[in-house]
């Protein structure tokens, strides 16, 4: 490959294996996502979903390859790639108010012995506007309800202006109204150029709302447009018996996995 | 009002009272840190570690709170070092460093038998005995924390919330920690003339618990928690003076009644005010059958 061709633009997974110990929980990777790609992580619990958001975050100890960002060590580049965390990875009670925790996107920006400036307040406030916070921005985070605790993180991740946006299991435990918010919003940063990974176990929504599908269960079962990925044979590769299809009059759901099961790896 | 102004005309009280504010203040506000990060236990465990320290230094004639430092210095990054690889739990590496410190104390005390008198000062503290030098030294270690803990306020916020933006963010997560360790250590190593090594953990979690109960924020914790510490060492000096008692346990015994106070009348967080949040409609009246409710506490 050419020095022309590595500086291609958007994420690149070239053979990242990722774990923890001595396990190997993903093998193999070999992704290439162009900027403005909205991507649904679909997968088994302990697929490995998280482990791939985290591989690119540069959390899970990345055992072979690399990860690329517009042709760099995403190493380089951290505070290019945002971060929406499982709310089971949150505390709740810590003293702090929903636009302290928005603002917190913005301290690589702030640098250290500084304190924010009035840029970033007003980045802090038009992040709150936009997941339709601007009233709560003084709440502390426990008092807020589900849905508002996981805008209040889509907002810090906003502020950071990244290029890549990982978000895991945004959807669970939040009422309708964030969820259609949180997908109108990623719609909206990927028509912006922004790439986002999203981990879900609603397999429907995902095909529904994502430009290309992951399936992940210790390796990259198969990537592509839901189009042509969204297929019983590899749902099944995927998911093997793991796979509940719930027929309800004439609608078919399928679930991967539980969403209260025990935090993904 | 001669109680209050009596005991000013003495210089031993003037000390006291210097070193106890000093004190209070230093620990409430590194104590909104101990609450946040879940640091008690660890905080038991250096001041219990200091503990050999201060025996080695007396026995070699040497500074007893550079013994301290040095002491709970190696405990605290001990423990941060063990519990980094992941293979031992960090409350099992506590629990290991802190008994096996402790013990070394003791065996090396009882080698000597003219120690027995100052030990009971380092256990439980020793205000009488305070000398204007050891006043400079925990005011000057008191503005070094102060200063430390503004310059880098905010990123010791961010990786006590949220570890993984911190790191994910390129922040040098365990020199954060360490440097937190350390200021704890050194509050502790100053706090021991107060109160000693077994009641120093009150002065560290009872005052911040407390302020957490009564605000919603970090920095107001902070410095409600400072203010609370030093007001109940005063106070719970001034009572000790009075009654006679050992001033020590006097003050976090006062601190503790503080801390009750809160927990039930908090006009936010205490149990009357959950009370009247859980019946507004008819605050004061009990309802014959509490309604089900499922109004769940962040704190």
């Amino acid at each position: 490959m050419s020095g022309v061709s590595e500086r291609r633009a958007g994420l690149a997974l070239r053979g990242v294996s990722a774990g923890y110990g001595a396990g190997v929980v993903l093998q193999e990777v070999d992704l290439e996502i162009p900027p403005g790609t909205l991507v649904g992580v679909i997968g088994p619990n302990g697929s490995g979903k998280s482990t791939l958001l985290k591989a690119i975050l540069g959390l899970a100890p990345v055992m072979t390859g690399t990860v690329l960002l517009d042709g760099g060590p995403v190493s380089e580049q951290r505070d290019r790639v945002a971060y929406v965390p499982q709310r089971e990875a949150v505390d709740w009670s810590f003293p702090v108010s929903a636009e302290q925790v928005v603002m917190m996107g913005r301290y690589p920006r702030v640098g250290w012995l500084r304190s924010p400036g009035a840029s970033d307040r007003r980045a802090v406030r038009e992040a709150l506007e936009r997941v339709a916070l601007a009233d709560l921005g003084a709440a502390q985070i426990g008092a807020l309800s589900g849905g508002q605790q996981q805008r209040v993180f889509l907002a810090r991740a906003l502020v950071q202006e990244a290029s890549v946006l990982l978000l895991d299991e945004p959807m669970t435990g939040v009422d309708q109204t964030t969820e259609q918010l949180i997908v109108s919003l990623l719609q909206e940063l990927r028509d912006g150029g922004t790439t986002i990974l999203h981990a879900t176990h609603d397999l429907e929504s995902a095909a529904e709302v994502s430009d290309q599908l992951c399936f992940v269960n210790r390796r990259v079962v198969a990537y592509g447009p839901p189009a042509e990925t969204f297929t019983p044979t590899i749902l099944h590769a995927t998911f093997g018996g793991e796979l509940l299809i719930v027929q309800a009059g004439d609608h078919s759901h399928v679930h991967g996995g539980g969403h209260h099961g025990p935090v993904d790896q | 009002m001669s109680w209050l102004t009596d005991p000013l005309g003495y210089d031993f009280v003037l000390r006291a009272l210097a070193e106890v504010v000093v004190m209070g203040a230093t620990c409430g506000a590194i104590g909104a840190y101990v609450i946040v990060r879940r640091l008690a236990f660890i905080g038991d465990a250096i001041s219990h570690a200091v503990f050999p320290g201060i025996v080695l230094a007396y026995l070699a004639g040497l500074s007893i709170f550079g013994g301290a430092l040095v002491a709970g210095l190696i405990t605290a990054l001990g423990i941060a070092l063990v519990a980094r690889g992941g293979r031992i739990r960090e409350d099992t590496a506590i629990g290991i460093f802190f008994a096996a410190a402790f013990a070394l104390g003791i065996v090396l005390i009882s080698t000597r038998h003219t120690f027995q008198g100052d030990l009971t000062g380092f256990l439980i503290g020793n205000l009488q005995g305070v000398s204007a030098g050891d006043i400079t030294v925990s005011a000057a270690v008191g503005l070094a924390i102060v200063v430390v803990l503004a310059a880098v306020h905010k990123e010791l916020v961010l990786v006590s919330f949220d570890r993984t933006l911190a790191s994910a963010l390129g922040y040098p997560v365990f020199a954060l920690d360490a440097l937190l360790l350390v200021i704890l250590t050194v509050t502790i190593v100053v706090s021991i003339q107060a109160v000693g090594i077994i009641l120093v953990l009150a002065m560290l979690v009872t005052p911040a618990a407390t302020a957490r109960l009564l605000v919603d924020r970090f920095v107001p914790m902070l410095a409600l928690g400072s203010l609370i510490g030093a007001v109940v060492g005063v106070a719970g000096y001034y009572i000790s003076f009075h009654l006679g008692t050992a001033s020590g346990g006097t003050i976090v015994l006062l601190a503790t009644a503080v801390f009750i106070l809160a927990f039930v009348a908090s006009p936010t967080h205490g149990l009357l005010g959950h009370r009247l949040r859980r019946h507004p409609q008819h605050a004061g009246v009990s309802p014959a059958v509490d309604p089900p409710t499922g109004h769940e506490h962040g704190s």
